[in-house]
């Protein structure tokens, strides 16, 4: 079996136990999806397939968010919380200003403008709250993820002391606004979203099949260029695939392409499920390519060097602590903004609660797309989100039609929320340490 | 002067201090108010009583090295498991608490076991990965609360399989068993007798335990691994003993817990246990890597006082809105923040 692996990846030094260990958690996910689609008689296709698309345009920003920490050598910033504290306080304003404006007849700050006008409103926010964070993690070296886990239970008790009791108490609000408690302090348990629900989603979108027939399609022509056009920018360097992978690509693709063709033909259920928010997929692209461009900026470089080793990028006259303060701002201000979409799609912000969950969802969904606490790839949160929230749709029919109780299903799927962080990261650190331990002995015989 | 406030604070530490002076603070607040103060004092001693033993789960934990229990949710799902099968059993009063003190241990020595190699196999990154246990193990426990067909009628729904959110202890004679045993009234204070003396049992029991040779084994190994391996101590051995012994004082805890609030909270009630117990700790004067019996004593008395004594002040003076519990997010937070801040990075990884 290893042999045949090593044969097809062209790669001599492939051992499938490591492989197996590295994507161990993808691979529960795959195995608990396939499964979940035989058992689940009572789900339908589309609806599957609305569902899952759904939860992929509401939280691909904010798992996205969470790649640069990861290279800079931060680990999984759980402190996006924060950042999604940031983006709800900027909601708050501006939908308080739009209702205030609204009534004397004025704008009513909704629709895209109003959607862009929180977008700015949150960036200085989460820009101080990110170096605030920031700098904290340079204080807690070692144990940022336990850090940043507790600065977003932190960030959340100043946050309910701002919304509930200073916004009335001390900054003054009309006692009689909807958005208000009853007795003028502090904001209600939910926020309308107005006219800016949907802004993003709505602004022009197309049917899904059309949608996956020429997304399939430039994969295919992409990976085909790849392969056998591409020029080397660099004499000797490849961008060639492993045989494997290739195929695995072209198979996957031409398969997609000839199903989705075959949905068109024959007007199958997938004709059914929710169109396709092309300006969302656009910003969620644009973010990808941002954060890949970073990488190649002297910024990039001084993130993944940081990552590697500080030690050696402060002997380099890298700036350690400056450089990590920057990632976590750029992945505060972007879970803002991915807190924001997120909302804007869902059409209500439950003040008190919304936030919490942001953090382990998200880590949850990049670690199932197989990163782990140094590296993490925009691959990796694009499929972990879809693989994720695959599974969470899933369970509770599982549950259904295995135990009878959808109850059941809802647990089990906290349950792989939890395990799946803990699982990844004892991994993780198991392995690191015994690396460690197998390195410590040449050591010493030098 | 000044310097000499500077050097008082340091001593004793900036957590202690603050908590100290504003439990001190409300305290005077209510007084002025025209709060009871005897039952203000009746109730931090119940809930010292009711918490002293989660907090004291840590003191093992900390000494060892693995640092603060943030697993404590591991021992708390075993003494809860300990008591449902009791109850099951339809065990009440003194038998109940007896039978689900010496099945617990049975669990937690398991448990506890099994969580101490997972400390050992993640040494560095013990505090994060404890946590998700501890939140892993909840879930895990909520489906078995769910699945398993457990059938007095006492503790199940109306309808449907499955066991309630909360148990009442009542159900069973067990309702503040410990807690008024014994119990008696001076001015006003009501003492709960029988929790006092079992925290003082188990304080005692652990102060007994770090003088015999295991005991300070297991805190030469957590003060200095490389110096303890060298003279040779197992220390991982050790480390796994110190986590049984966690995790067995938190089954303990949350049994003690149960009957003193009257009800055995299932499903996602432990949650989120383990942070007020590790901000306890910290609050007495506790560092992730030293903790003592008086660290853990002060701890529990400041931080509960402090939750006790909060709660109908702040009431008083912001009606309307439960500010008690966001200042306690934000202290217990902030104090295992600066607790964090304070930890000596182990090797550049």
């Amino acid at each position: 079996m290893n042999d045949m692996m090593k044969k097809l990846t062209g790669d001599s030094s492939f051992d499938l136990g490591n492989w197996v260990l590295d994507n161990i958690v993808t691979i529960i996910f795959w195995v608990f999806i396939i499964l979940g689609m035989l058992t689940a008689k009572d789900l339908s296709l589309n609806g599957f397939f609305t569902e899952l698309c759904n939860r992929f345009y509401r939280n691909a920003f904010l798992i996205l968010s969470l790649i640069i920490p990861v290279i800079a050598g931060l680990g999984l910033n759980f402190g996006i919380v924060v950042g999604a504290i940031a983006g709800q306080l900027a909601i708050i304003a501006v939908r308080y200003w739009g209702i205030n404006s609204e009534l004397v007849g004025g704008t009513a700050f909704g629709g895209l403008g109003g959607l862009l006008l929180m977008f700015v409103i949150a960036l200085p926010i989460a820009a101080i709250i990110g170096w605030l964070t920031g700098t904290l993690y340079n204080k807690t070296k070692g144990q940022e993820m336990i850090a940043s886990l507790i600065v977003g239970y932190f960030g959340n008790g100043v946050y309910q002391f701002i919304v509930l009791f200073l916004i009335g108490a001390v900054i003054p609000v009309a006692a009689a606004h909807p958005m208000i408690l009853y007795d003028g302090v502090g904001i209600r348990m939910s926020v309308d979203m107005g006219s800016t629900t949907y802004a993003l989603d709505n602004l022009l979108q197309i049917p899904f099949v059309p949608f996956m027939i020429a997304a399939a399609a430039f994969v295919l022509l992409f990976v085909l260029w790849n392969q056998f056009i591409r020029k080397p920018k660099v004499e000797g360097q490849s961008y060639k695939m492993n045989p494997l992978k290739f195929w695995v690509y072209v198979i996957l693709a031409a398969g997609v392409l000839a199903y989705f063709v075959m949905q068109l033909m024959t007007g199958g259920p997938m004709n059914d499920v929710r169109q396709v928010p092309v300006v969302l997929m656009l910003v969620i692209a644009a973010l990808a390519i941002f954060n890949q461009w970073i990488m190649n900026t002297k910024l990039g470089q001084d993130f993944r060097s940081c990552g590697m080793n500080q030690t050696i990028a402060e002997a380099n006259g890298i700036n350690v602590d400056r450089t990590r303060v920057i990632a976590t701002v750029i992945s505060t201000v972007l879970a803002a903004w991915g807190m924001i979409i997120y909302l804007q799609n869902m059409g209500t912000l439950n003040t008190y609660t919304a936030h919490n969950n942001v953090g382990y969802f998200s880590v949850a969904a990049i670690l199932v797309g197989g990163a782990s606490v140094d590296k993490a790839t925009i691959g990796q949160a694009v499929t972990g989100c879809l693989l994720f929230h695959a599974m969470f749709i899933l369970s509770p029919e599982i549950g259904k039609a295995v135990f009878g109780q959808a109850a059941l299903g809802e647990y089990f799927r906290t349950f792989m929320v939890y395990g799946v962080i803990g699982l990844s990261l004892g991994l993780y650190v198991w392995r690191a340490n015994k690396r460690a331990k197998l390195a410590m002995p040449k050591e010493d015989e030098e | 002067m000044g310097k000499k406030i500077g050097d008082f604070i340091n001593r004793i530490g900036i957590p202690t201090f603050a908590v100290g002076l504003l439990l001190v603070v409300l305290l005077i607040a209510a007084g002025v108010m025209g709060q009871s103060i005897p039952t203000l004092i009746s109730d931090i001693l119940k809930r010292v009583g009711m918490n002293g033993l989660l907090v004291l789960a840590m003191l093992p934990a900390i000494k060892s090295g693995t640092g603060p229990n943030f697993a404590l949710p591991v021992g708390i799902e075993g003494g809860l498991m300990a008591l449902i099968v009791c109850m099951q059993f339809d065990f009440s009063g003194w038998a109940l608490m007896g039978a689900s003190a010496v099945l617990c241990i049975v669990f937690c020595i398991i448990l506890g076991w099994l969580y101490g190699q997972l400390m050992n196999a993640v040494k560095g990154a013990e505090m994060t990965i404890a946590t998700y246990s501890g939140f892993s193990i909840v879930a895990f426990f909520n489906i078995l609360w769910l699945a398993i067909p457990f059938s007095n009628r006492k503790m199940g729904w109306m309808l449907g399989n499955g066991l309630r959110e909360t148990i009442q202890m009542k159900g069973f004679e067990a309702d503040k068993i410990l807690s008024d045993f014994l119990a008696f009234e001076i001015a006003g204070i009501k003492f709960p007798t029988g929790m006092i003396l079992v925290l003082a049992f188990f304080c005692l029991l652990s102060w007994l335990f770090f003088r015999t040779k295991t005991g300070m084994a297991i805190f030469a190994g957590g003060q200095n691994p490389r110096f303890a391996e060298a003279s040779g101590l197992n220390i991982d051995r050790n480390r796994i003993i110190a986590n049984i012994l966690s995790t067995i004082l938190a089954g303990l805890g949350i049994i003690m817990y149960s009957q003193g609030y009257g009800y055995a909270q299932l499903y996602n009630g432990p949650l989120n246990m383990a942070f007020p117990a590790v901000a306890a700790v910290l609050v007495g004067g506790a560092t992730a890597s030293k903790a003592s019996i008086p660290n853990v004593l002060i701890g529990v008395c400041l931080f509960q006082g402090l939750m006790t004594t909060a709660m109908p002040v702040m009431n008083q003076i912001f009606t309307g809105t439960d500010l008690s519990d966001i200042m306690r997010i934000i202290i217990q937070n902030g104090v295992i923040l600066y607790a964090l801040t304070k930890v000596k990075s182990g090797g550049d990884r």
